[in-house]
């Protein structure tokens, strides 16, 4: 399957996905590890991609999502931002309200 | 601390962030003509990270280029404006866009 498809598959799989380097329970970078844990934080349910072990995706969702850094965080299918704005929303209680809103709208489909 | 710096310094780790820090702000200073802005190599909070201490830096940028654009859209507009630099000299980004009379947006970066 061409990545352009299988990264449109995921994010259509899964409402709130994160694009990082190594996994929630073993990151591999200080970024990625942030997030996670703002995400777990939240309580949220969240599917999970590691790039290092995926260099095809690693090379091409930069270009996919025009978006050069990971970690990458996307709630239904939308780039919601990195590290930083990840942690802001987090701080400021939006991204409690998202991801909640993302479940909702999960379960009722 | 002081010993890690200076065997850093020596095998020319901090010095060759220095041009960076200046290309850097150069590139951002020519695309949003900022009210605010500085450019900080943070490389020294990443010591150990893999060999890659050096290429993190953190931007913190006023202009009203960033006027009614999502944070999204904004953080876009500055790797676009910096374009190659990403991934080559800049291995991660802290990006704090601030709209001119407002309050820059905080990040927690600690």
């Amino acid at each position: 399957m061409d990545v352009i498809e299988r990264i449109k598959n995921t994010l259509s799989e899964h409402p709130i996905v994160l694009y990082m380097k190594g996994t929630p329970d073993f990151p591999m970078c200080g970024f990625s590890m942030r997030t996670s844990q703002a995400l777990n934080a939240t309580g949220a349910e969240y599917f999970s991609v590691n790039v290092l072990e995926d260099p095809e995706i690693r090379a091409n969702l930069p270009r996919y999502s025009n978006w050069p850094t990971f970690p990458q965080l996307y709630i239904n299918g939308e780039l919601i931002g990195g590290c930083d704005i990840t942690l802001e929303l987090y701080e400021s209680g939006e991204l409690q309200r998202m991801v909640a809103e993302a479940a909702k709208q999960a379960t009722a489909q | 601390m002081r010993s890690i710096f200076h065997e850093l310094a020596d095998t020319g780790g901090l010095r060759l962030n220095a041009p960076m820090t200046e290309t850097i702000r150069a590139r951002l200073q020519q695309t949003f003509a900022p009210t605010a802005l500085d450019v900080i190599d943070e490389g020294h909070l990443h010591i150990g990270h893999a060999g890659e201490g050096s290429g993190h830096f953190r931007v913190r940028i006023t202009s009203v280029a960033f006027a009614g654009k999502t944070r999204v859209q904004q953080h876009r507009l500055v790797y676009g404006a910096l374009g190659d630099l990403m991934g080559h000299g800049i291995h991660a980004l802290a990006i704090e866009v601030g709209l001119p009379g407002t309050r820059s947006t905080k990040n927690s970066l600690v």
